[in-house]
């Protein structure tokens, strides 16, 4: 590791959310900087040394993420970010392929930016199936082999979840793929540059990244398209035929440049950053444990990447417990912040009851998290939940034996 | 989101959190909220010899604008009789906490624990007349 600690000012609140964003590591800044002044060529334009100068600067940068995932640099196309490259494999998979096969797989765990695609593939007449995922948030295999068929086109399941952290058995999901002849895309957002990929050993055909999750750039992503055997897709956005004709625009060579410098350190440095989130994770579930009972960690805890923790604290509402938690930046696990007053679907996903969905909170671990800094989330959140049970009557009823399924309560 | 200075206030620092004795003759409770909907309230009135509340409790499970509003109520209905307590509406609370459209059913159940306490004080005092008459 680096000597990079402390990037947080002291006036801030301490960043609990790596799974919304990362900020963006000192070193990838250092090396886009040259490329938004002096280095600022269209890698587009052949004719003259600043466009060679930029379109080195992105094919190096290609060559970076390439490597990450065990792919070819010649498989890796620029987008603007996760959203666009599973719009991008899904939509452009599902319509170069229509005429064949139509049906396309997927789980009810995924990203909005992928459920929304499919969605959207309804309407146009194609098919989907929703996979449920098991209480751990995994994926069953034998659901998934019950679920192909031979219109099946596309197999489309994330790598690590945004919420729950849990990783799926993508080799495993990429076999059944391979055999089955489906191709398989992975929105891997969340799990790039913080687990071991490898599309060769996983059989992946397609793969999202995301910059602004492994502190690189917002606004940058990429696209694994694999070329043996081909992958086809229709592309989304015309115009100039950048990026093989898939994705038109001109490149952010800035962008292209931190997003590859993202990927090499992450690469690097995987194992050693990996253990010590791993430290990190079992403090914080300690010290939590130690002064608090009732708890429910969701999602399973060992498939799970060590800088995401999604915990119910029974019988504390979660946003009343995030208004306490001033000095924490950490996200509901309950959307009730938005209109919708709904629990995350994802925890229904799982079957966690609505109650326990209420009382969670997500709570992302990242590089430039301290011991110290979850120390002091752990006496936060121990002192807040303290006081907001004195104030629940639920946990009130618990004390006193009361079972609260026994209650008929009024839904409103 | 941004809340008013009284509601974080009420958060922050709420009033007569506690219980009563809910099989006493004078406390009346009102439970009110589903734990699936993600707020349960618990208010409690103890009403004095001369038709006063003398006493408010509450307990809230949810989010600071229904904590805050279940503590603003408790001291309204104070030293109110509980015909008074009853007219209290929840757009007054929703006013007076400045609370946010879509935390507007925090009051509305606010509203509801409220008159659910004096529903069950009143059902317990008609259970005690007619056993005083026949004495
Ligand atoms: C699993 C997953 N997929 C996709 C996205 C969208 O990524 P981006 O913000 O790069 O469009 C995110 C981030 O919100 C994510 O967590």
């Amino acid at each position: 590791m680096t000597a990079i600690t402390q990037i947080r000012r002291n006036d801030q609140p301490i960043y609990l959310d790596y799974q919304a964003t990362t900020p963006m590591d000192p070193r990838v800044l250092e090396v886009m900087m040259p490329y938004f002044t002096h280095k600022f060529g269209n890698p587009g334009s052949r004719s003259h040394a600043y466009g060679w100068e930029a379109e080195e600067a992105v094919e190096k940068a290609r060559g970076q993420i390439a490597k990450l995932i065990g792919a070819d640099e010649k498989e890796v196309i620029y987008t603007s970010g996760a959203t666009e490259s599973n719009n991008l494999a899904i939509r452009g998979v599902a319509e170069f392929y229509k005429d064949r096969k139509n049906h396309i797989i997927t789980t009810v765990t995924e990203h909005k930016c992928v459920l929304d695609t499919c969605r959207h593939l309804e309407q146009q007449g194609f098919e989907v199936t929703y996979l449920p995922v098991q209480q751990n948030g995994l994926l069953d295999l034998d659901v998934l082999r019950a679920a192909i068929t031979d219109k099946t086109v596309l197999v489309s399941v994330m790598a690590v979840n945004n919420e729950i952290g849990v990783i799926q058995p993508l080799a495993e999901i990429g076999k059944i793929c391979r055999e089955r002849k489906v191709f398989f895309h992975t929105d891997a957002a969340q799990a790039a540059g913080k687990i071991p990929l490898d599309v060769e050993a996983m059989n992946i055909d397609l793969m999202s990244i995301s910059g602004h999750k492994i502190y690189g750039p917002k606004g940058i992503g990429a696209l694994y398209v694999r070329r043996k055997p081909r992958v086809r897709l229709v592309a989304m956005i015309y115009g100039g035929g950048q990026e093989r004709g898939f994705r038109s625009g001109t490149l952010p060579t800035p962008l292209c440049v931190g997003l590859g410098e993202a990927c090499e350190i992450a690469m690097k440095e995987m194992g050693t950053e990996a253990k010590h989130l791993a430290k990190l994770q079992e403090r914080m579930l300690k010290g939590l444990r130690a002064k608090l009972t009732d708890i429910v960690v969701n999602g399973d805890l060992e498939q799970r990447i060590p800088g995401n923790l999604n915990i119910s604290f029974a019988y504390v509402e979660g946003e009343s417990l995030m208004m306490g938690i001033k000095n924490l930046s950490v996200s509901s696990g309950s959307a009730c912040t938005s209109a919708s007053l709904e629990p995350s679907y994802v925890l229904r996903a799982l079957g966690v009851e609505e109650e326990m969905a209420h009382t969670s909170l997500r709570i992302g671990l990242g590089r430039f998290t301290t011991e110290h800094e979850v120390d002091t989330a752990v006496d936060e959140l121990v002192r807040h939940v303290t006081k907001l049970r004195a104030m629940s009557p639920l946990w009130e009823m618990a004390q006193e034996g009361i079972d609260l399924k026994s209650i008929e309560w009024a839904a409103h | 989101m941004a809340y008013s200075e009284k509601l974080i206030d009420h958060y922050e620092n709420p009033r007569n959190i506690g219980s009563l004795d809910k099989n006493a003759e004078d406390v009346g409770t009102g439970l009110v909220g589903a734990p699936a909907c993600g707020d349960v309230m618990k208010l409690q009135i103890k009403v004095g010899p001369d038709g006063l509340i003398e006493d408010a409790k509450f307990k809230t499970f949810g989010c600071g604008s229904a904590i805050a509003s279940s503590s603003l109520v408790t001291e309204w209905v104070k030293g109110k009789t509980i015909d008074e307590a009853e007219t209290i509406k929840n757009t007054d609370i929703a006013r007076h906490l400045a609370l946010p459209p879509v935390k507007i059913h925090c009051s509305v159940l606010a509203e509801d624990a409220i008159k659910a306490a004096i529903a069950d004080y009143r059902a317990k005092a008609q259970k005690e007349e007619p056993k005083e008459a026949a004495e």
